[in-house]
């Protein structure tokens, strides 16, 4: 079902020449003052701070897991994930709960701001000079005034070591 | 009643109430296509089922009443009361042969004529000739009488209730489970208050609750294994091939969904092993083997999984023929090829379209093949792993998770993390003490870094789990620990953490699927205190510490017992030096004890080194034939034999220079015999060790360590393909005091047999090659002078399984090769038996 969701923007923004006025909704981010979107729609929950209990051998992306109203949330660290230096100490980091093949993730980011709508007319591909990590995660890019807001891919980012 | 007549009834009963409706809904709007296709498929299918239980009466019905009905769909008749009521009135009859049913188990006799011949004109369009009710009503008199009584028991013993509905059940209880964990975990910490009371019955109810709503979704296997014995018959006739289906475990429970997922892979993997596994009996022959080729099907509990295992003693998967096909196909380069493993060339099978057999048969081939049973275990959450064994069969192994599955689990602490042991794999717990401080009872020694436990006088390996999990364990290790002496498989296996606290009462949740690669774990939980942590999977651990070789994780090579020649097998053993800078090695399971001791402590008796050791003598055998007195402490491995019901307790010391390691190796000892003392040379850790012969040493000890055994005592055959288990065994046999002598295979034990010779028990290996020990077992059984002996096997695995199909093929005991004292014990039990 996510996965749908997730599909949905890319093939809405294909079409979007066509009728251009083809909106989407983001949940923006920040990770390492990078602003971020991803799809409202694969957006389960945002959440505060949490208790993240660590796992023994887990792949270093993975923060751990949490606790949330009884199901256990699988953390994944999206500084670490696309290779960000850590956050500073004492950063009260929040996260994105998103669901992928009915197990739910929490994204953790540096902070989760405003939910925006924008134009399909302002999306533009991923530019070949983002940062290799950057670009292997990334749907596409909106030109807003005087900044760039990169659209995560959920679906990659949980592609971890290939088992996602 | 049987199974399936009442399943009938049951499902018969469902329709039939919906067919009045729709039949009502019909007569009001006659042009309701979908209502009518309803009928139909209801009307056929009562028809179908009655047919194929052999009800003629219903079915002669239902069959005159499908007519009408087809004849209406095709719209060649109208929808008008009368032929509406004419198919009420065989609704009626059905109803009314069906209480028959119910009640007696059998169609009450009765005369069907009138109802089928107003079928019969209602199909025709003709009114009916003769009116209805008149017709209906006096035939029926006869049969309802005696179905009325029966009808409500037929009605009221089962109901059908949506799978989603159960799903959601499920779910409450797991979260009402928490709950009630949390509140006892806050009711703990306050002592005795009113809610204790209260609490305990809610805490009870919640277990009774969980369990039933649990078993309302759970079935035994052997649901999805019925059909397998017939199919494999008909294969087998088909095929032209002789084929046993050996079923274990059938009686494993699993989630109802689930097992409705994996009823087909079965079935087509099956169907693969009866096909391309198996070759055909003239082939077995000239391959050595037994005509009828095998197929074992196994289900067992495993952590939270449930696993099943296919297996096969047949030819295995051609690895070149599937190496040619993956080229031919594109799917990887001859240089890829060649630098893969032959476990990765394998799993080529599960790719789309993949299938080796050269022509496509009727049975297999098709191109639908593991491709679509990979993609169906994956998609709930299962994996499936395969081993191959060329010339001797393959299998496959499929886990899957308990959706949601409780259990009990001891919560350990290791660094900073907490962690959950499934209580079933715990056998104690124990506090050991490390150093000289310790208690003798049980204590951590460390051989050249490996910690190994001293648990009433028999080693144990022990793992630290804070190493095992890469956590920090630079901190110096605590003069006690507390080990968790954890069961895997025949093994024994002791896990060191930091705390241990309570048991809890979990929900089994599996892993995401970005940790499912981490096999230490199989699952997680929630605590009653809400934090997360991770459930250990012992199989994993031992797996992971390399300690349990014939547990190895299925697809890395696992060594099923029962394909693996004894050569294969992996062996614990204890390095040490002892005059030279050559290493010599013992098997570890041979060694009671490792002992320093100090030069002071070393006396002379009889011209012979001698020490008090546990308030006696105990002989000290230097194997470099003098005891180095330079030394201020020698390194003593200490052999003993306790058995008391013999009234013998006596001990040995084998002195050597330095104790190196502990390795687990396939053992192949090249016997020389040359030396006294050396029971020949093997390849361990990549270097030429020698192998002691325990045997000899101990006999330098005691000269009569065998004495008791000459001539007397029973007689016990050892068959064994390998020399070194013999040369390892037989020893202890006659130490025990047995008369023991060796047969190299099946084949030499039934040569002495038919030789005339006595024995008075078997011990045997199960797996051998060309004939294992339950073809073995059968031929001695079948006749003969050896045909009412006890027989015990010996082997690597004695899963519950395993020790069942050894019963039933006339063993009298099962028992794990490593177990020293329980194979003694058994055959002191065995021969008390056969004597009484």
């Amino acid at each position: 079902m996510s996965l749908d969701v997730l599909d949905r923007p890319i093939s809405a923004l294909a079409g979007a020449g066509a009728d251009g006025d083809a909106e989407q909704m983001l949940v923006t981010l920040l990770l390492a003052s990078q602003l971020c979107g991803i799809p409202v729609l694969a957006v389960r929950d945002v959440l505060g701070e949490q208790t993240i209990a660590r796992i023994p051998l887990a792949p270093a992306e993975v923060a751990g897991s949490l606790n949330l109203r009884g199901r256990i949330v699988t953390a994944i660290d999206l500084r670490r994930r696309l290779r960000l230096p850590p956050a500073p100490e004492g950063t009260r980091r929040m996260s994105v709960v998103t669901e992928q093949g009915g197990e739910l993730y929490a994204l953790l980011v540096d902070q989760v701001s405003e939910v925006m709508t924008l134009r399909a007319a302002a999306f533009e591909p991923v530019p070949p000079t983002l940062p290799a990590e950057w670009a292997a995660h990334s749907a596409g890019i909106y030109r807003l005034d005087g900044r760039l807001l990169v659209v995560l891919d959920v679906a990659r980012l949980l592609a971890l070591g290939g088992a996602g | 009643m049987d199974d399936l007549l009442a399943d009938f009834l049951t499902e018969t009963g469902e329709s039939l109430a919906d067919l009045d409706l729709a039949l009502v809904r019909l007569e009001r709007t006659p042009d309701d296509a979908e209502t009518l296709s309803l009928i139909f498929r209801h009307v056929h299918t009562v028809k179908g089922t009655c047919g194929f239980l052999g009800l003629a009466r219903l079915e002669g019905v239902a069959h005159a009443a499908e007519h009408v009905l087809v004849r209406l769909r095709d719209r060649q008749l109208a929808v008008t009361p009368s032929v509406v009521s004419a198919v009420l009135a065989a609704i009626d009859r059905i109803k009314a042969i069906v209480s028959g049913i119910a009640a007696t188990g059998s169609e009450p006799a009765g005369d069907d004529a009138p109802v089928i011949a107003a079928l019969a004109a209602a199909a025709e369009g003709r009114a009916p000739a003769a009116p209805r009710p008149a017709s209906a009503e006096p035939a029926e008199a006869a049969p309802p009488a005696e179905p009325a009584a029966g009808e409500p028991a037929a009605t009221t013993q089962t109901i059908r209730v949506a799978v989603d509905v159960l799903e959601d059940l499920m779910t409450l209880v797991g979260e009402l489970v928490l709950t009630r964990n949390q509140l006892l975990q806050l009711v703990r910490g306050q002592g005795e208050s009113a809610l204790s009371v209260p609490l305990q019955r809610l805490s009870q109810i919640t277990s009774d609750l969980q369990e039933g709503v649990m078993k309302t979704r759970m079935q035994p296997i052997g649901g999805a294994w019925n059909k397998l014995p017939r199919l494999v018959r008909d294969l087998a006739h088909e095929l032209d091939k002789k084929i046993d289906l050996v079923m274990h475990g059938a009686e494993t429970e699993l989630d109802r969904q689930v097992l409705e997922l994996i009823k087909d892979p079965l079935t087509h993997m099956v169907r693969n092993a009866a096909d391309h596994g198996l070759e055909a009996a003239a082939e077995r022959r000239a391959a050595g083997k037994p005509e009828s080729g095998r197929i074992t099907l196994r289900a067992f509990h495993e952590g939270g999984h449930v696993v099943i295992q296919i297996e096969d003693d047949g030819r295995g998967l051609p690895v070149d023929k599937i190496r040619t096909k993956a080229l031919a196909r594109g799917l990887a380069s001859e240089a890829e090829l060649a630098a893969m493993a032959e476990a990765q060339v394998l799993r080529f099978i599960f790719r789309p379209g993949f299938s080796t057999a050269a022509e496509v048969t009727a049975v297999s081939g098709r191109g639908v093949g593991m491709d679509v049973v990979k993609t169906n275990i994956e998609r709930i959450g299962g994996t499936i792993d395969l081993d191959n064994h060329p010339g001797h069969g393959s299998g496959f192994s499929i886990k899957i998770p308990l959706t949601l599955a409780i259990a009990s689990a001891l919560i350990v602490q290791a660094g900073d993390e907490r962690f959950a042991i499934p209580q079933l794999a715990v056998v104690e717990l124990v506090h050991a003490g490390s150093g000289a401080e310790a208690s003798s009872d049980a204590r951590i020694d460390h051989i050249e870094g490996t910690p190994v436990l001293r648990l009433r006088e028999r080693l144990m390996p022990l793992v630290s789990l804070r190493r095992l999990l890469d956590m920090d364990a630079t901190e110096a290790p605590p003069a006690a620990h507390y080990v968790v002496v954890v069961q895997v498989g025949t093994a024994r296996l002791g896990i060191i953490v930091d705390a241990v606290f309570d048991t809890e009462e979990i929900v089994v949740k599996p892993v995401a699927p970005v940790l499912r690669h981490v096999t230490m774990f199989s699952g997680n939980t929630i605590l009653g205190d809400g934090s997360v942590i991770m459930i250990l999977d012992p199989n994993g651990i031992a797996r992971a510490s390399g300690l349990v070789g014939a547990e190895v994780r299925p697809g890395e090579r696992r060594e099923t017992a029962a394909l693996l020649p004894a050569a294969q097998r992996r062996t614990a053993l204890l390095l040490f030096r002892a005059g030279g800078d050559g290493k010599l090695a013992v098997p570890l399971n041979l060694v009671a004890r490792i002992e320093h001791i100090p030069a002071e402590r070393i006396e002379m008796s009889g011209g012979r080194p001698v020490t008090q050791y546990r308030g006696r003598l105990m002989p000290l055998v230097p194997l470099t034939g003098a005891v180095d007195t330079e030394r201020a402490e020698q390194a003593v491995l200490v052999f003993a034999d306790t058995e008391q019901s013999l009234g013998r307790d006596r001990c040995m010391g084998l002195v050597v220079d330095e104790i190196l390691d502990v390795a687990d190796e396939v053992l192949r000892v090249e016997l020389s015999g040359a030396r006294p003392g050396l029971l020949g040379s093997a390849v361990i850790a990549g270097r030429a060790t020698d192998v002691i012969d325990t045997a000899h040493w101990l006999r330098e000890a005691h000269g009569d360590w065998f004495a008791a055994a000459t001539g007397q005592g029973p007689r016990v055959l050892l068959v064994d393909d390998s020399e070194f288990f013999r040369g390892l065994l037989l020893p202890v046999l006659v130490a025990a005091g047995f008369d023991a002598i060796g047969a190299a295979g099946a084949a030499e034990a039934l040569r002495l047999r038919d030789a005339g010779h006595r024995i008075d028990a078997i011990v045997s290996d199960i797996a051998m090659p060309e004939m294992d020990g339950i073809a073995l077992v059968r031929r001695l059984r079948e006749g003969g002078a050896w045909a009412h002996l006890p027989v015990i096997a010996l082997s690597a695995r004695a899963g519950a399984e395993e020790v069942e199909a050894g019963r039933q093929a006339g063993f009298t005991d099962y028992v794990a090769k490593s177990d020293r004292d329980a194979l003694l014990a058994s055959l002191r039990q065995c021969l008390s038996h056969a004597t009484a």
